[in-house]
């Protein structure tokens, strides 16, 4: 199907009905209940899964296929996001233009510094991605102001002038819409216990990410994969047969750029405003995070990676001490006293040292990620039962 | 020409900090082959030795002042420091004064510990790994270490003050026979400047005049050989490395009274030492002190404000700038050596 083999078209199905059923998925417990905390099932954070999915699908081609590890991935998001803003500024609130010209912007921002970057590879290549990106973001703070509105951000204001469309309706900013269907138009469903919110701006990302899926399948099967993944293995070698493989590198980054400029595009499609930290250089180290939490060079893992950290991040920093202590109530009060006294610095405020912690793991016991984890428990599952050949192929099922 | 000269003086104050950083990271590198993201972390916990040891000097004794009310009329506490009551009270209280400068006796053995530690327990296994791998996991370990530090200090930046001898400004213009009011510098900055000197000072006669010395730097340039020669090479990084440790950390201490310590100030100096090593040359000592150095005053020229405003925004990334251009001129950065990291 759609000229994937048939692996491939599984894994492209098995993802297609996850991010189809995710607000059912992800919406386990009942609301109300003690657990309803651990819902993901709202449209705020599914729309943080797929579009951070995205960014991480776009430096899983650059990273994963030619282990050029660039740190400033982030600076092509944020011009990605202001294009799109200024879209929405000067045209119309529709996001088809905005999301069109953030991928525009983040590519032609990607080919620059691409085509200065790629000159040395190595650790000279991040530490020079690595400039650029923080050149942007401190550009973007001070001197660009009139571009970038600075500290205060990138917003839209009652007076712009929205060519295409009207500048205020009723005194108010009209609402990020896709041709009159606004983006955070939502749909309840209500069934028993469970409330399930279907949210139109997630499914525009659930479209964007299945194409850009897609996209990153085709790449990573067809020989410009190939030749991308023996730059990873051997340079030297391909440029002694005479191959200049620059060109494939750079093409590699200008799309991963575009990825994360789609990635922008759609933050802006969802809540319109651009701010100088999504550039900043944590931006770009939490991208590689996701990309080798879940394993750098899968199709999959990058996908996982970002929904984990996001997830976790999100439900993480919720827990505080009164929820803990309502969990471990049932111990001895002096054991429930010291239990809360362990965990608490890795939750609320200390999730960061949690997300450390994991990620030194993974780095160390784990270099291929959670796709990797789970291979080895296939593996240590099809010794245990003694057979069955047909789990070595199986691909794990998306967490998000 | 005061312009100049003053311009080059504030320079010298953060280049002596990235100096002494990048001095270190590029010992890592050149001698385990290690590219060391954790070394930013290392800086601010030596900047937190020096608030830790203040903190503990102002440990105090709460005593009732029978004599004294406070204005409701209850007897009035009064907070004696431990340090007042052992060495008597002027004693004390120069002792306190002078936390930071202490602090460096009390951040030696700690910083030593720490670097013996991350060596031994992580480091070591990385040798074979990719760089790609060092990075990755260094850059982690110095999220771990950040955030337990926010953890037990919380997110504000904490005042060191330095003693009070040091605490003012003398006028620098006037001392050499300039006019006076031109150029006046505060004296915990000069204080900085030769510190950081004298640390690259003796990390070089050290590497330079000892036996141990010749042999790391042996093992520098052939490890295989040294090995093959009997000599325990391994042992011997592992001791430059908590070398490296030690001079991060003392960098940092210092550097707590110009800077309030924060969690974060480690990330915001790792990212601009690692430019500094790259422009200075990957592996070379010389070249990464003289790029701290010398990115150090750029950066404090970009800053006047008829540069600015010529060119704006120039001050924030000019680092950058510099970095770009010489990468691209000059592959192994301004004194690298042949065959060190070239692909």
């Amino acid at each position: 199907m759609l000229a994937l083999d048939k692996k491939d078209t599984t894994l492209f199905l098995i993802v297609l009905a996850a991010v189809i059923f995710a607000p059912f998925l992800l919406n386990p417990f009942p609301e109300g209940s003690e657990l309803a905390q651990f819902n993901a099932g709202y449209p705020d954070l599914l729309q943080r899964f797929l579009i951070f999915g995205i960014f991480a699908i776009g430096f899983n081609i650059l990273f994963g296929l030619t282990g050029y590890l660039s740190f400033g991935h982030a600076a092509f998001l944020g011009v990605g996001s202001y294009a799109g803003v200024w879209m929405m500024k000067l045209l119309t609130m529709n996001v088809v233009p905005a999301i069109l010209m953030s991928i525009v912007f983040a590519g032609l921002f990607s080919l620059l510094v691409g085509y200065i970057s790629l000159r040395r590879s190595g650790i000279y290549f991040s530490i020079l991605t690595l400039a650029f990106a923080q050149m942007s973001f401190a550009l973007a703070y001070s001197v660009l102001t009139p571009i970038t509105n600075g500290e205060t951000g990138l917003q839209l204001a009652l007076d712009d002038p929205r060519v295409l469309g009207v500048s205020q309706v009723n005194g108010s900013i009209p609402p990020t819409n896709l041709f009159g269907l606004p983006m955070r138009e939502s749909f309840e469903l209500t069934m028993g216990g469970w409330v399930f919110t279907f949210n139109a701006g997630y499914y525009l990302c659930a479209v964007f990410m299945m194409v850009a899926f897609y996209l990153a399948i085709r790449i990573f099967r067809s020989p410009f994969g190939m030749m991308l993944r023996a730059v990873k293995s051997n340079q030297q070698r391909m440029n002694y047969t005479g191959l200049n493989s620059r060109p494939y590198t750079l093409a590699a980054f200008v799309i991963s750029g575009m990825y994360a400029g789609l990635a922008g595009g759609l933050m802006v499609a969802m809540d319109p405003l651009a701010g100088a930290e999504r550039m900043q250089w944590t931006a770009s180290g939490e991208v590689v995070l996701m990309t080798i939490l879940g394993g750098a060079g899968t199709l999959i893992g990058p996908v996982l990676g970002a929904g984990f950290i996001k997830y976790f991040e999100n439900i993480f920093s919720k827990i505080n001490d009164n929820i803990l202590h309502q969990w471990f109530a049932f111990l001895p009060d002096g054991l429930e006293d010291a239990l809360v006294f362990v965990i608490h610095p890795f939750i609320g405020k200390g999730w960061h040292l949690t997300l450390g912690i994991m990620f030194m793991l993974i780095v160390i016991f784990l270099p291929g990620g959670i796709v990797e984890g789970f291979r080895r428990l296939a593996q240590i599952g099809r010794r245990g039962t003694g057979g069955g050949k047909k789990s070595a192929d199986a691909v794990p099922a998306p967490a998000e | 020409m005061d312009a100049i000269l003053l311009q080059i003086l504030n320079g010298l104050d953060k280049g002596s900090a990235y100096a002494l950083i990048a001095l270190g990271l590029t010992l890592i590198f050149g001698t385990l082959g290690v590219v060391n993201f954790a070394h930013g972390a290392l800086f601010m916990i030596g900047a937190f030795c020096a608030v830790v040891l203040s903190r503990l000097l102002t440990l105090s004794s709460v005593s009732i002042d029978p004599e004294k009310v406070d204005f409701l009329g209850k007897p009035l506490k009064v907070e004696t420091p431990y340090v007042e009551l052992w060495f008597g009270p002027e004693v004390g209280a120069a002792i306190i004064n002078w936390s930071v400068p202490l602090a460096i006796l009390f951040a030696i053995p700690i910083m030593a510990l720490v670097g013996l530690a991350m060596e031994r327990g992580l480091i070591k296994y990385f040798y074979k790994r990719p760089h790609a791998d060092q990075i990755l996991v260094t850059f982690g370990l110095a999220i771990v270490l950040q955030e337990v530090i926010k953890y037990f200090f919380g997110a504000n930046p904490i005042p060191t003050p330095a003693p009070d001898a040091f605490s003012g400004s003398f006028d620098f213009g006037a001392m050499i026979g300039m006019d006076p009011n031109v150029i006046i510098y505060p004296y915990w900055r000069i204080v900085y400047f030769l510190f950081a000197i004298g640390i690259i000072g003796a990390v070089f006669s050290f590497l330079q005049f000892t036996t141990f010395g010749m042999v790391v730097r042996a093992g520098m340039a052939d490890r295989e050989t040294v090995g093959l020669l009997g000599i325990n090479i391994d042992r011997r990084f592992t001791v430059m490395f908590a070398l490296a440790a030690i001079v991060a950390g003392l960098a940092g201490v210092m550097y707590a009274p110009i800077n309030s310590p924060n969690y974060h100030m480690g990330m915001d100096f790792l990212v601009l030492s690692f430019v500094v090593v790259v422009v200075g040359g990957m592996g070379s000592l010389p070249g990464a002190v003289v790029a701290g150095f010398l990115l150090g005053i750029l950066e404090s020229f970009a800053s006047m404000a008829q540069v600015v405003a010529f060119l704006p925004g120039i001050n924030q990334i000019i680092i950058y700038l510099v970095a770009i251009v010489i990468l691209l001129t000059r592959p192994r950065g301004l004194m690298g050596r042949k065959g060190v990291m070239e692909s």
